[in-house]
Parts: structure tokens; C-alpha cells; sequence
């Protein structure tokens, strides 16, 4: 049950798709351009009708393609408005280029990305494909586990990409969070407004009295400088980021960090996942914790930019851990978010948890509470000695013989 | 663009994203790609403007008569290309810039 100690809220029953067109109602974008069928879901569609409806301001352009849509978002960023659009998928795919120009020229764009698997074969269910493709691309990543995480992600997303000057894509699970209709408290548009503020922009095109170029050539004697500068932008947003949530929680009354830790602090065998998925493992924990197993779980809502100093230390203790991506690299090593724990860890000189590789729910596969009861029984073998771990990525739930 | 190496903005000093101040483009002197130049007689010009309005490198000069009217003063070598826009555009009646070898 949703609880709150926030007065002007209201409970509503909406999916994840309805929540998120109504957190962009109430941010307001200058100017929302997307292309809003398949593979994106409904979010677009639903603000589009907010726009035909006269209940938001915002310009609305519908492009033919994802990568004109964020061509249109980039120079409504570029030219000084708010700017915001959607996808999914092969849509986020077909933004590829300009999403690093978006990071690039470092305009405040956000994102609602509903997560689902890539093409081919063609399938649009659950899967982090899209969004750790586009990881190295200069964007910061927030994902949520469900449709009021989504909702106040989106609202913060705004504000962190403004200071920081990142774009910045929030993340939620395709039909798991986005299609499936849940209580979530939406807060008062005065509020929600005045927490986003006005946008000003220190320098924009559209400001004639003062001209500038925007995306000149840069060659050897400075694009090094540029990218530097882009790199150090995402890891000054983590503080940046705090400083967004710190003020959501005074506001809104909802707590917020890089990520969520569930029963972890005296934990010796943990679960790293992303998204929806945490739900799950939450309720195997609880009843693994009644037998007396200390589990625990550590739910990523930053991916990028990566907590890496700060999740060494929180899972320093833990026995055995075992990292589950929802998406394959494809790398012949190991997939995205182990990469990402094991050299935080190993980089902080914290060698002793055994980690551990698994692959679960690609594109839309089921992972339920008996697999994930496995998965802790296979690190309370590993934590106490009993099996080594393979050394090998492990697939959860798919038939290879 | 040498004689700047010395002072080269550091990633602090730099503008964030690739913003360049306005206007730069003067200080690059892409005359020196030059391999034909356009010759402008003062004698033919009737200061239509044509070549104005063709030039893609704005390096067709104008300056007011005495009536403060803009016509042609020649052309700024320090910019232009030698495309031959020019004088291809310029009307055949005039024939006011004819384009030369470029001389070393």
C-alpha cells in the first residue's frame, strides 16, 4: 500500500505509461516531439491528446521517424526550451546517433524509455537491451521498479538534467511496469511546477543579442578537451543528483538514492538487479529472512551515472553476490551491470565477495520466486564454500539442451 | 590558426558543449584553398548584386555610394574559395569578374 506523508496528493489507478504522460503534463515541456507507435508505447500518444485537448501549452511535434524526433527535441533544446520525448526499443536504436550529439552539445533532454527487447526476432516484451546499448552514450540513466518510481523519477530527471546539462532518460519495464495499472500518489500540478521551476537557460540560439555556434567541427586540438568535459559532467551529476532527491524528499516525502537496499547492510548473500524485477526478489528476501537466511538485495535506480565508490562499500561485506542483467552483452565475457560491479569492486581493492553472472528475462521471460530461490541457494553454497562459483555467465529459465 | 597554439583553452576554460563565440569564421583565412581567382573590373559592374547573393562565402565586398546605397567594392580574398559562383552568376552582358589562374 502507497504511504505517504505528503497532504495534496491523490491516489490514482493508472499503468505506467498514463502515469508518465502525467508526470510530463505537469512538468509542461516547451516542446514534446516523438513518434508515438510501436515500438514506443502509449505515453506520447496519451500527451498528445493532452496537447490536442488544450490541458498543457506545450508544442507538440509529430516526426516521422524516433531519429527525427530526437533531431526536432535536440533543436528545441538547442534553440532554449524545455525539451522532452519518449520510445522504446528499436526507436531508441534509430535516436543512436543523436543521442550522443544531444550529450554532445550537453542540452537537458529527458527521456521516458520504456524498456523492451530489440529486434530480431521482432519481440517489444521486458528487457534492458535498449537502455544498455545506449549506456556509454553521455546520458544519465535512472530506471524504476515501478509506476510511482517512474512518476517521481521523471519529475526529478528534469531537474538533474538542467544542472548537470545532461540529457537524461528515465527508465521503467515494458507491459511489467509500463501496460500494468497500479495505485501510485500523484502530487498537486502547483507543486510538481514549482518543484521543476522555470528553465533558464544560460545561453540558447534563439537569444539573437547574443549569437554563438553550436556544433562546429573540433579536431584533434580540442574534441579530447570536449569529451573531457562531457565525462566529467557525468560523474559531477551523482552529486548533483542527491541534491535533486534530498530536495524531492522535503517536498514530495519520498526517499531517493543512487540506489535501494533492501535488508543488505547485515547481508551475506545479495542479489544487484535493475527495474521491476526487485519486486520479486523483495518478497523471496522477506521469506528467506523469516527462515533465518540473511539475504539481501541492492536495486539500481542510477546506472548512469555508476555509484561506483559507493556500492564497493555497501556490498564489501556481503558473502556471495550475484549480479542479474536483464540483457546480454553479447561480449563473450559477462553482460553490462556485472562488468559495472565487479570493476567498482575490484577498482576499490574490495576482492573478497564472489561474484556471481546470471542472464534472466530476456525479452519478456518469466523470473519468478522459485528461480530466484535457486539463484540465493546457489550463493549460500558459493558464500560457505560448499560449490565454486562456474566462472561463466549463467542463463536463468531458457532451454539449451 | 599557429600563432594561437601557445594559449590553447584548457577543458576548465572551455565553453561547455562545443559552443564557439559568433563570428570566428572571419579569422579563418580559407582564401589559402584557392587554386583560380575571381577579377573584378570596376569599369563593367553594374552592382546588381547577383554575385552577392550567389557567394556562399559572403566574400563579395560592398560598401555605400554617396546615396547610401550598397554596391560592389570587390572581393575579399582572405575568404573567398574560388568556387567561380561569381562568375558564372554575373549577368553575360556585364561579364564583370572573369576567374584567373591563381599566381604563386
Amino acid at each position: 500500500m502507497i504511504k505517504s506523508m505528503y497532504s495534496k496528493g491523490s491516489l490514482v489507478a493508472k499503468t505506467g505509461n498514463e502515469i508518465m504522460a502525467e508526470a510530463l503534463r505537469q512538468i509542461e515541456p516547451d516542446v514534446v516531439a516523438a513518434y508515438p507507435i510501436t515500438p514506443a508505447t502509449e505515453i506520447v500518444q496519451i500527451f498528445s491528446q493532452f496537447v490536442a485537448d488544450g490541458v498543457v501549452k506545450s508544442e507538440y511535434v509529430a516526426v516521422e521517424s524516433e531519429h527525427s524526433a530526437m533531431s526536432a527535441t535536440i533543436a528545441a533544446s538547442a534553440a532554449g526550451a524545455r525539451a522532452a520525448t519518449s520510445t522504446s526499443s528499436q526507436g531508441l536504436c534509430l535516436m543512436w546517433e543523436m543521442l550522443y550529439i544531444a550529450s554532445g552539445l550537453r542540452l537537458p533532454i529527458v527521456m521516458a524509455e520504456v524498456n523492451r527487447a530489440i529486434s530480431a526476432p521482432i519481440n517489444i516484451n521486458a528487457d534492458h537491451s535498449d537502455t544498455m546499448g545506449a549506456r556509454d552514450t553521455g546520458w544519465i540513466q535512472i530506471y524504476s521498479e515501478d509506476s510511482q518510481e517512474a512518476y517521481d523519477n521523471m519529475i526529478q530527471a528534469t531537474k538533474i538534467a538542467e544542472k548537470a546539462k545532461l540529457p537524461t532518460l528515465v527508465a521503467m519495464d515494458g507491459f511489467i511496469t509500463s501496460h500494468c495499472m497500479e495505485v501510485v500518489e500523484a502530487y498537486s500540478d502547483t507543486d510538481v511546477k514549482a518543484f521543476v521551476g522555470e528553465y533558464k537557460p544560460e545561453r540558447y540560439l534563439l537569444d539573437v543579442k547574443n549569437p554563438y555556434t553550436l556544433g562546429s567541427i573540433d579536431l584533434q586540438d580540442y574534441y579530447f578537451e570536449h569529451r573531457y568535459q562531457l565525462a566529467q559532467a557525468m560523474r559531477d551529476a551523482k552529486s548533483i543528483i542527491l541534491d535533486v532527491a534530498e530536495e524531492f524528499k522535503r517536498t514530495f516525502w519520498r526517499e531517493y538514492g543512487f540506489y535501494e537496499k533492501y535488508m543488505l547492510d547485515d547481508a551475506e548473500v545479495a542479489i544487484v538487479v535493475i527495474g521491476s524485477t526487485a519486486g520479486n526478489v523483495k518478497v523471496v528476501v522477506k521469506e528467506l529472512r523469516e527462515k533465518g537466511v540473511k539475504a539481501g538485495l541492492l536495486k539500481i535506480r542510477v546506472y548512469r551515472p555508476f555509484p561506483k565508490e559507493q556500492i564497493a562499500k555497501d556490498l564489501a561485506h556481503v558473502k556471495a553476490v550475484a549480479v542479474i542483467d536483464r540483457s546480454d552483452s553479447c561480449s563473450g565475457a559477462f553482460p553490462p551491470l556485472y562488468c559495472d560491479v565487479v570493476t567498482s569492486l575490484y577498482s576499490a581493492g574490495i576482492l573478497n565477495p564472489k561474484i556471481l553472472s546470471y542472464i534472466y528475462g530476456i525479452g519478456g521471460r518469466e523470473f519468478c520466486g522459485e528461480q530466484i530461490i535457486k539463484v540465493y541457494e546457489t550463493l549460500g553454497k558459493v558464500a560457505f564454500g560448499l560449490e565454486k562459483p562456474s566462472g561463466e555467465v549463467e542463463y536463468i529459465n531458457v532451454r539449451i539442451k | 590558426m599557429k600563432k594561437e597554439e601557445s594559449k590553447k583553452l584548457t577543458v576548465a576554460e572551455l565553453p561547455v558543449g562545443g559552443v564557439v563565440e559568433a563570428g570566428t569564421a572571419v579569422n579563418f583565412h580559407t582564401g589559402s584553398w584557392r587554386s583560380r581567382r575571381p577579377v573584378w573590373s570596376k569599369d563593367k559592374c553594374i552592382s546588381c548584386l547577383v554575385c552577392w547573393v550567389s557567394c556562399p562565402d559572403g566574400s563579395i565586398r560592398l560598401v555605400p555610394d554617396e546615396k547610401r546605397i550598397n554596391i560592389v567594392d570587390g572581393i575579399d580574398y582572405d575568404h573567398c574559395k574560388g568556387c567561380g559562383i561569381c562568375e558564372k552568376e554575373c549577368p553575360t552582358a556585364i561579364g564583370a569578374i572573369t576567374m584567373e589562374e591563381e599566381k604563386k
